[in-house]
């Protein structure tokens, strides 16, 4: 278990790291908020707060906060493409339903 | 489902609120739109990859409107209703068009801006543009998956006000909301993150397609001024292009060429100037509708040889821009290079020998405005935090400045600062005694004020009786957002105060605008003449007086031989007040300095007696 970047997810964060100069790796979590109850966070990460889980994948380090894990436990940090359009997708196992855009979720 | 990106740390937005912006570079020939992702800018590229849109509109008689690559092959079918480089239109009246006569379009003169007259009506320029940017827009919504909050726009430097509004007009039409117009140099400086490098000065090279624009800018606590500007509206790469044409037609020992072959043949130069950035050489191979075939190799020292004259054409406005900013080429702590045609090593090379240093060329060039812009236009959605210098609108098209004694301009506030802005300067009274003061503010780039516009007038009342020099008055120019102008004058010992409020551009039309800067721009040789002169002329006056003065106060310290002298070198400055050369004045002066040093240092001597006189030595502080 755990979070997982995807191959391509992993290329693309860490070509932006090195594009941004600075940034120790990504931090995924949820916060209250949206239609739908909850919303994803993803940012560069400077520096870890205290008591962050550390996660490594494909050499990259992915840091979550112990609160957001049980949301996001299990997700797979995607890179995708549609159209003209290209971001990152959160394939993560414990979402119920989604709001219609997708931005924000429950479980 | 929406896809996310990266944001700053603690930057997340809230669903659903995301602000998406994008910087635009409405260029002559290409224009372009980027966006900040993931924390980096990038240029938006359509379904084939391409970043650059063609800068080219064409009206078709069905009602249907193209823009971008599909309306530049039009041109040659249907020029009338194919608008090219509409840029060079924007904000200006028939008369104010250079070329008109070249373009082939159905000019239709009217009070304010031209108008052309196509197959779908009557068209203004700033309507021309809005097609180009409702494109970019779209691409720019297509990509980001959401509604644009806002743009920058970027426009050169040297446009004025009535371009400007153009610009701005043109995206009110488009439906898009401008956060800020842009200057291009500023926005390839920012594109660099100078704006967040040591305080300095910076030059831009831009070598366009069809311009070359060349900008001094200053940077000073985040803020960039464009201290000068230059450049050449008529050389850019296809010049480049067609000297290997000609060349090639030389060469091959062909011509007259039919249309279509010209064409190929222009198409091979130009994929020829492009291959020889990276190549030491290049064959050029073509086969002509004539039946005429064509087998040449080109060298890059050759082409270097064939275009030397073009290159050397922007040695004359780099050395200009620089004497107009004050500088020499050492003063220049870095040389940012815009526009496809600075790719071109030779071109590198004279720019880095002219400047004595590596320019910055590691951000694709054609480009590197737009990313800027991009770079702007997140900053002012909101999209980071700890920026607060940054949320500047608009610029002043004219300068802003004060009337001293002798009829000179004092400028307070630079052309092109952006607004809102305050200024302060301090100024000082003129004779002894002085208790009042005539303020008079003007607005324009000539140094006299007879040659500047008149906005305001006021007084400033009840200084305290001091010597001449010592009052120290404090006068505030403050611009607030919407361009309304306060000054307001106030002396420091006492704090009296005065104040006026004025329109800066009440008045003044498009048209004044553009002639004041013109006549501003061919003067300024004659202008700095002026001013030597009458600042000669008023520092004479002052020092006539103060030895006047000090003549009646003190003569008999002086016997008759020493007193003949002062009054000789007196006359003698005296005569050179009427004629019109600064260098007999500054001399006269300096001549009657020197005969007057003596008599200067007797009566200090007799003052400090004076003062100590009567006094025991204790009484006297240390």
């Amino acid at each position: 278990m755990g979070i997982t970047l995807s191959d391509s997810a992993a290329k693309h964060v860490a070509g932006f790291i090195a594009k941004r100069g600075k940034g120790i790796g990504i931090r995924l979590g949820v916060r209250t908020s949206g239609c739908s109850g909850m919303a994803y966070k993803l940012e560069f990460v400077d520096e870890p707060e205290e008591g962050d889980l550390v996660f490594e994948s494909h050499g990259l380090k992915v840091v979550v906060d112990p609160k957001s894990l049980p949301y996001i436990e299990g997700t797979e940090l995607d890179f995708v493409r549609e159209g003209l359009n290209e971001g990152f997708r959160f394939r993560n196992p414990n979402v119920k339903n989604e709001c219609g855009c997708g931005e924000s979720f429950n479980v | 489902m929406a896809l996310l990106h990266i944001a700053e740390p603690g930057m997340s937005a809230e669903p659903h609120k995301h602000r998406l912006a994008a910087g635009i570079d409405l260029g002559t020939t290409n224009s372009l739109v980027a966006t900040v992702r993931n924390g980096i800018a990038v240029c938006l590229p359509d379904e084939q990859g391409r970043t650059m849109v063609p800068s080219v509109v064409r009206y078709r008689t069905d009602g249907s409107i193209e823009v971008g690559q599909s309306a530049v092959r039009a041109h040659a079918t249907d020029p009338k209703n194919t608008i090219l480089s509409v840029k060079r239109l924007m904000g200006r009246g028939l008369r104010d068009v250079a070329h008109v006569e070249a373009m082939p379009y159905d000019f239709m003169d009217s009070d304010g801006m031209v108008r052309l007259r196509t197959v779908q009506g009557v068209k203004s320029p700033v309507e021309v543009s809005a097609e180009i940017l409702r494109v970019l827009a779209a691409r720019a919504e297509a990509s980001l998956g959401g509604e644009l909050t806002g743009v920058v726009i970027t426009v050169p430097a040297y446009f004025d006000d009535a371009q400007r509004q153009a610009t701005k007009d043109a995206a009110t039409l488009a439906g898009l909301n401008v956060l800020r117009l842009l200057n291009e140099p500023t926005a390839a400086a920012v594109a660099y993150g100078l704006d967040n490098a040591a305080e300095g000065v910076y030059a831009v090279f831009d070598l366009g397609g069809g311009t070359f624009d060349l900008s001094i800018l200053k940077l000073s606590r985040g803020i960039f001024e464009v201290l000068a500007t230059n450049g050449d509206s008529a050389l850019g790469g296809d010049d480049f292009d067609h000297r290997i044409f000609c060349w090639v037609l030389d060469r091959a020992n062909i011509a007259p060429h039919s249309r279509e072959d010209g064409r190929r043949l222009l198409m091979k130069a130009r994929e020829a100037k492009e291959l020889l950035t990276v190549c030491e050489e290049v064959p050029i191979k073509a086969s002509l509708q004539s039946g005429e075939e064509v087998n040449l190799v080109l060298t890059r020292d050759e082409f270097a040889h064939i275009t030397e004259h073009l290159v050397r054409k922007t040695l004359a406005p780099m050395r200009k821009v620089l004497r107009d900013a004050g500088l020499a080429p050492e003063d220049v702590k870095g040389v940012v290079m815009v526009g496809g045609a600075t790719r071109m090593p030779h071109v590198q090379r004279a720019v880095a020998e002219f400047f004595d240093q590596e320019p910055l060329n590691n951000l694709d060039p054609d480009k590197v405005v737009a990313l800027g812009a991009a770079i702007q236009a997140n900053v002012l959605v909101g999209n980071r935090k700890d920026e607060d210098d940054w949320l500047l609108l608009d610029v002043i098209p004219l300068s802003l400045g004060l009337e001293t004694m002798g009829g000179l301009v004092e400028k307070v506030i630079p052309r092109n600062a952006t607004l809102p802005i305050a200024r302060a300067q301090e100024f000082t009274t003129y004779k002894d005694g002085q208790t009042a003061m005539a303020f008079h503010v003007v607005q324009g780039e000539r140094e006299l004020v007879s040659d500047c516009r008149s906005l305001a007038r006021f007084e400033l009342r009840g200084i305290p009786p001091m010597v001449a020099g010592a009052a120290r008055i404090r006068v505030t120019f403050q611009v607030d957002a919407d361009g309304l102008l306060s000054v307001a004058a106030r002396e420091m010992s006492s704090g009296v105060e005065a104040s006026v409020l004025v329109k800066p551009s009440y008045g003044l039309s498009e048209h004044e605008i553009a002639e004041m800067l013109r006549q501003g721009m061919d003067h300024a040789g004659d202008d700095m003449t002026a001013r030597a002169l009458a600042e000669q002329r008023v520092e004479a006056g002052r020092v006539l007086e103060a030895i006047e003065q000090a003549l009646a106060k003190d003569g008999e310290l002086l016997d008759a031989r020493e007193r003949m002298q002062i009054d000789q070198s007196m006359a003698a400055l005296r005569a050179t007040l009427d004629g019109a050369d600064h260098h007999a004045i500054r001399q006269a002066i300096d001549t009657l300095s020197r005969a007057t040093d003596e008599f200067a240092s007797r009566r200090m001597d007799k003052s400090i007696r004076g003062a100590l006189a009567g006094r025991n030595i204790n009484e006297i502080e240390v």
